[in-house]
């Protein structure tokens, strides 16, 4: 479809018809394989905080663009909140408290999107930073992650729809035996506590490990569905492949080197890092938010591979088992920094230009 | 060997142009099918012609036709004025109406100045010089020619195509020619129609422009690869011309110049340089049909090949146009069902821009008029908030990062505009085009550019104010110095002067000698002495004012004789003005001898004696205090004006006097006090310099001491004498009469001084 423009005289006359609104829908539509693993593996209490994150993100929004003087119907239409809403439902762990999705929401949108500009103007990844929050504030909550449904004990069973919403929604302490049967380490948190074991042998003795294929049961899955989706948003050009690229290979290579040939020193296995923890959904949902990354292209490998290279250390060195959200927000900061120095290089002119420079 | 395999052979021997790969660039539908099925047409004529003198990039053209001249087909009506121009001819024959503004084709919507012809259809042709063979000619003339038929680039610049065209002959060594049949926007099928209906005549003008340039190694034909029968109607006629067909993939905006070079050459044409510092020259296929027809068959630039398409069109179709055509007249005959709220645009949906007025005429760049219904271009929605996806980066042929150029468009920022190339934009709207927040990315960049453009405008003008203002403050010191260096000198040199007198005081105590009071009573004597006696003084001021005053009635007197009607000789008018003016300064002489004998009957006169005494007899305490007292004097009136002043200009030049009378006043005022301290007694000037000086001056007075009655009386006796010889010579009245006037004074004089010489 074509448009004429809004005022008449001003060149182009047509447009492609693509819109920021079908790009957010077209990558909610991306985070389904990773979505459907997820659910799978760890039950209704994914879908629960899907439907808790996404309204308070609606109602945030509309609240705050109302306070703002903004037009209301003409940004909640650009599903971006939404976006924001789903990226963080589905970083937490299932069966959270309802208020720790409520909090995250409301702090993602109001404060890390809207009290800087809103849409566009935000420096940092609002889901992200929502995240963060919540792991500082309330880390037990935050960790308190489930045992995949495959290798749950014989007997165990994940909670169905009524009981998951009573665990959401109330705190009685009659529920508390059920989390004993179901809570589980994640592959990373698991990994993390190795001490001294050839990976081989604490592969072994681990049923996350020894029953998945490659990086922990459900995990891997969860890691590929994320993966098929990126995949798609790249071949629907909704970005360019430089920034998951970039922070995919400077993990695998640093993996490569610290695997160390799966000794009782090794950091995690390449496939462990690639395909477990939020690798593939930081590398193709996070990493390239346009707002929050750097604009040109080789301004993006740098600040893809900044990300994976402190998606690593802080795995392998740091005090958390996983670092995506860590590593995106520190990106974040340097990327207006990255920008000054990764102008591309315009028709015409023998080099590229520093954005700070005076005259050529 | 069949002749299959010999063109094979000949093919493989040519080898075929590499295609080179550009960034950027958009697929849009291309839409270019529907003004194709109806072959070309011719529009009818209309009654009534527009000609734009600006068609063109450069100086407006200067009409050469008045209001009510009969015009020829093809005979020029505008000449180019300055190098960079294009002439403008009727495009049929008729009577130029009207020389004025009317509604023309531009973004703004503006009226511009056109002449209009209307047409009196008998399309009857002035005089054409056709050229059989071109390669007679000399490019100079070719160029020539090319000039006068008035051709400005077809593609849409305009630029006038001699000016591209004289490289060559510049002395700038063309080793590749270019032909533009790129059409790269959506709906324009103008150049292919032309390649499809006069492939041999586009040939041959490739081949005057080859002549033109000395024949360049390679000459490509570039074109994109969805004009297969365009390229399949030239292919026959380049057989053996050295002419190649460079088909590469459509892709907008391939037919920009610099990106069809890219193209075709894999050179980037380097910032801020020409395609001919390359040694390439582009021309577009239209232009160069343009060529043709101006040179192998002597017809300027009248008419083009205009795409009219859009669906608000029942009959799109290519049109061979006559420039001045109303864009009204075009679309009606195409069909034109004006929709509402939808514009009609002139060039392509990509680069085209609204027009504001159907009235306004087709020019010689009006490549495509289209005209789109509400379903084919719906309104574009409001803009929404950059999310810097980078779609449009990726879009950019140029490079560039479109999402922050508009950042820092917003805000303003010039610097980071620059820095991030804003002016190597080449506004094709593929940014736009592909923005999903619908923002209008094309019309920011060029508002951005014109504010950077009147930027610089504004600080070449501040720079050169600042230059002016600090050249004026450097003189303005200096000149305050070289004044300081002059005061400095005179101190010294006053201090030295009163070491002397102090010492020459030491020496007088010692030795007294002439008292000062001597040498002033000595100079009076002189100067009284050379004055005459009061009564002889006044004697002789009387006799001024008689002479005076006879002399004015004499004048006046011939004045009125001479202007009066019965006179037998009537005056010139030089001799009335000459009368006037000896009256007027009679009249002069006259108040001016009244005045001072009016002066001496007062009295006036004794003041004399007091003033030069006090003058000699001034000590410096007093000659400084009486300074001190005027410059007060004079700074009270400053002061006085300065509370009184409203204006804040006059206002700062009065305090700045204020204050330098204030510096003044206090420099006199010390010296005043010093000397005052230093002397103590007032004693008057007379150091040796200053007696030598006065005893000077008296001397040469004394020369000029009063003759005797013996010898005025000869002295007057020979004047007249001489005053009479002169007359006899003289023949024009008013001389002789002036004369006349003298010896009478002369006489009386005489005799006066005759009775003096009897009556001593």
């Amino acid at each position: 479809m074509m448009h004429a423009s809004q005022q008449p005289g001003s060149s182009p006359h047509t447009h492609t018809g693509r819109s920021t609104a079908r790009v957010m829908q077209l990558v909610l539509l991306a985070t389904l394989p990773g979505i459907a693993a997820l659910v799978f593996y760890f039950g209704w209490g994914v879908l629960i905080n899907l439907l808790l994150a996404s309204l308070t993100a609606i109602v945030a929004e509309a609240a705050i663009l109302k306070l703002r003087q903004k037009p209301v119907g003409f940004y909640l239409k650009d599903y971006s909140a939404l976006v924001t809403a789903v990226l963080l439902a589905v970083a937490l762990p299932p069966l959270a408290p309802w208020w720790l999705v409520v909090t995250g929401t409301l702090f993602a949108i109001v404060i890390a999107k809207h009290l800087y500009g809103g849409l566009g103007y935000n420096p940092f990844n609002p889901a992200m930073v929502g995240y963060v929050v919540l792991l500082i504030s309330f880390p037990v909550e935050m960790t308190r992650w489930l045992t995949p449904a495959t290798i749950l004990d014989s007997g165990a069973n994940l909670p169905g729809l009524s009981q998951s919403l009573a665990l959401v929604f109330t705190s009685s302490p009659a529920l508390d035996g059920l989390w004993d049967g179901i809570s589980g380490a994640t592959p990373l948190d698991l990994f993390k506590h190795n001490s001294g074991q050839l990976v081989e042998q604490f592969y072994q003795g681990e049923v996350l490990f020894s029953e998945g294929r490659w990086a922990g049961v459900g995990w891997e899955w969860v890691n590929l569905g994320f993966l098929a989706g990126g995949i798609f948003l790249l071949w629907q050009r909704i970005f360019t492949w430089h920034a998951p690229v970039a922070m995919l290979a400077m993990l695998l290579l640093l993996a490569l080197i610290f695997h160390d040939g799966g000794s009782s020193h090794s950091l995690g296995s390449p496939a462990l890092h690639l395909l477990s923890g939020a690798t593939m959904l930081g590398a193709f949902f996070i990493v390239t938010d346009p707002v929050t990354s750097a604009t040109s292209n080789f301004g993006r490998l740098i600040y893809g591979a900044l990300i994976g290279l402190l998606v690593y250390i802080i795995r392998a060195w740091g005090s958390y088992p996983d670092a995506v959200a860590f590593a995106v927000l520190l990106a974040n900061f340097a990327a207006p920094f990255v920008d000054y120095y990764t102008l591309p290089r315009s028709y015409g002119h023998e080099r590229r230009r520093r954005a700070t420079e005076q005259q050529e | 060997m069949t002749a299959d395999q010999a063109t094979k052979i000949a093919s493989i021997t040519i080898h075929e142009p590499v295609i080179h790969k550009t960034p950027g660039g958009i697929h849009p539908p291309d839409n270019k099918q529907q003004s194709l099925q109806r072959g070309l047409g011719i529009a009818p004529l209309p009654e009534k012609l527009v000609l734009p003198l600006n068609q063109h990039s450069g100086a407006p053209a200067t009409p050469i036709v008045a209001v009510g001249d009969t015009v020829l087909k093809g005979q020029k009506i505008a000449e180019p004025s300055g190098s960079v121009s294009a002439a403008v001819h009727a495009p049929t024959s008729g009577t130029v109406t009207a020389i004025g503004l009317h509604p023309v084709a531009h973004p703004s919507g503006m009226n511009a100045p056109c002449i209009t012809i209307e047409s009196d259809g008998k399309e009857q042709w002035c005089q054409r010089n056709p050229v059989s063979n071109f390669t007679s000619q000399s490019p100079q003339t070719l160029l020539a020619s090319i000039r006068d038929a008035g051709i400005a680039g077809l593609g849409g610049a305009g630029f006038p195509s001699h000016i591209k065209l004289s490289a060559a002959d510049n002395g700038q060594a063309i080793d590749t020619l270019i032909i533009n049949a790129t059409e790269c926007e959506p709906y324009i099928t103008a150049d292919d129609q032309l390649m499809r209906s006069y492939p041999q005549q586009v040939v041959t003008g490739i081949q005057i422009l080859a002549h033109i340039l000395g024949q360049p190694q390679r000459i490509l034909i570039g074109i994109e690869d969805n004009k297969p029968q365009a390229c399949d109607a030239l292919q026959p006629h380049l057989q053996s011309t050295g002419i190649q067909l460079a088909k590469f993939p459509t892709k907008y905006p391939s037919g920009g110049e610099k990106q069809l070079i890219q193209i075709l050459t894999g050179k980037e044409l380097p910032n801020g340089r020409l395609p001919a510092d390359m040694g390439i020259v582009c021309q577009n296929i239209g232009t160069v049909h343009a060529i043709y027809r101006a040179i192998v068959e002597g017809t300027p630039l009248i008419s083009r090949i205009t795409t009219i398409t859009g669906d608000a069109c029942a009959e799109p179709q290519n049109l061979e146009t006559l420039i001045g055509t109303p864009m009204r007249h075009l679309l009606e005959h195409c069909g034109y069902q004006a929709q509402a709220g939808q514009p009609v645009v002139m060039g392509g949906p990509m680069m085209g821009f609204a027009l504001t007025d159907l009235d306004a005429p087709a020019i010689k760049t009006t490549n495509c008029l289209l005209a789109p219904s509400t379903a084919e271009m719906p309104p574009q929605p409001p803009a929404q908030p950059c999310i810097r996806c980078g779609l449009c980066a990726e879009a950019c042929p140029a490079n560039l990062l479109p999402q922050q150029l508009l950042w820092h468009a917003q805000a303003r920022n010039h610097q980071r505009l620059q820095s991030h190339n804003l002016f190597d934009c080449i506004e094709c709207g593929a940014c736009a085009y592909v923005c999903p927040s619908h923002i209008p990315l094309v019309q920011h960049y060029r508002a951005a550019k014109a504010e950077l453009r009147q930027a610089a405008r504004e600080r070449i003008k501040s720079d050169r104010a600042r230059e002016r203002f600090e050249y004026n403050k450097q003189r303005k010191q200096q000149a305050e110095a070289e004044k300081a260096a002059k005061r400095e000198a005179r101190r010294i040199a006053a201090e030295q002067a009163k070491a002397t007198l102090a010492k020459t005081h030491a020496q007088q105590e010692q030795t007294p000698t002439e008292q000062a009071s001597d040498v002033v009573q000595a100079a009076l004597q002189q100067v009284a002495a050379k004055q005459a006696s009061p009564e002889q003084q006044r004697a002789k001021l009387e006799r001024s004012v008689n002479s005076a005053e006879s002399r004015l009635q004499r004048l006046e007197k011939k004045l009125a004789e001479g202007q009066a009607e019965s006179s037998d000789a009537p005056l010139s008018e030089e001799q009335v003005s000459g009368y006037q003016a000896q009256i007027e300064s009679a009249r002069l002489k006259l108040t001016e001898t009244q005045q001072k004998l009016k002066e001496f009957n007062n009295g006036q006169q004794t003041n004399l004696e007091d003033k030069v005494t006090a003058k000699v007899l001034a000590s410096p305490k007093q000659t400084a205090d009486k300074k001190v007292a005027s410059l007060q004097k004079r700074l009270t009136g400053i002061e006085e004006k300065l509370a009184a002043c409203d204006d804040d200009d006059l206002r700062q030049a009065l305090e700045n006097s204020a204050s330098k009378f204030r510096s003044k006043l206090q420099d006199a005022q010390q010296e005043a006090s010093a000397l005052a301290a230093n002397s103590g007694n007032d004693k008057p000037v007379t150091d040796p310099a200053t007696v030598a000086a006065t005893q000077q001056a008296l001397a040469a007075n004394k020369q000029k001491a009063p003759l005797t009655p013996q010898q005025q009386v000869e002295r007057l006796q020979q004047r007249m004498q001489k005053a009479e010889e002169r007359l006899a010579t003289l023949s024009d009245p008013v001389q002789i009469d002036a004369l006349q006037t003298s010896l009478a004074n002369l006489q009386q004089k005489l005799a006066d001084a005759q009775r003096a010489l009897e009556n001593p």
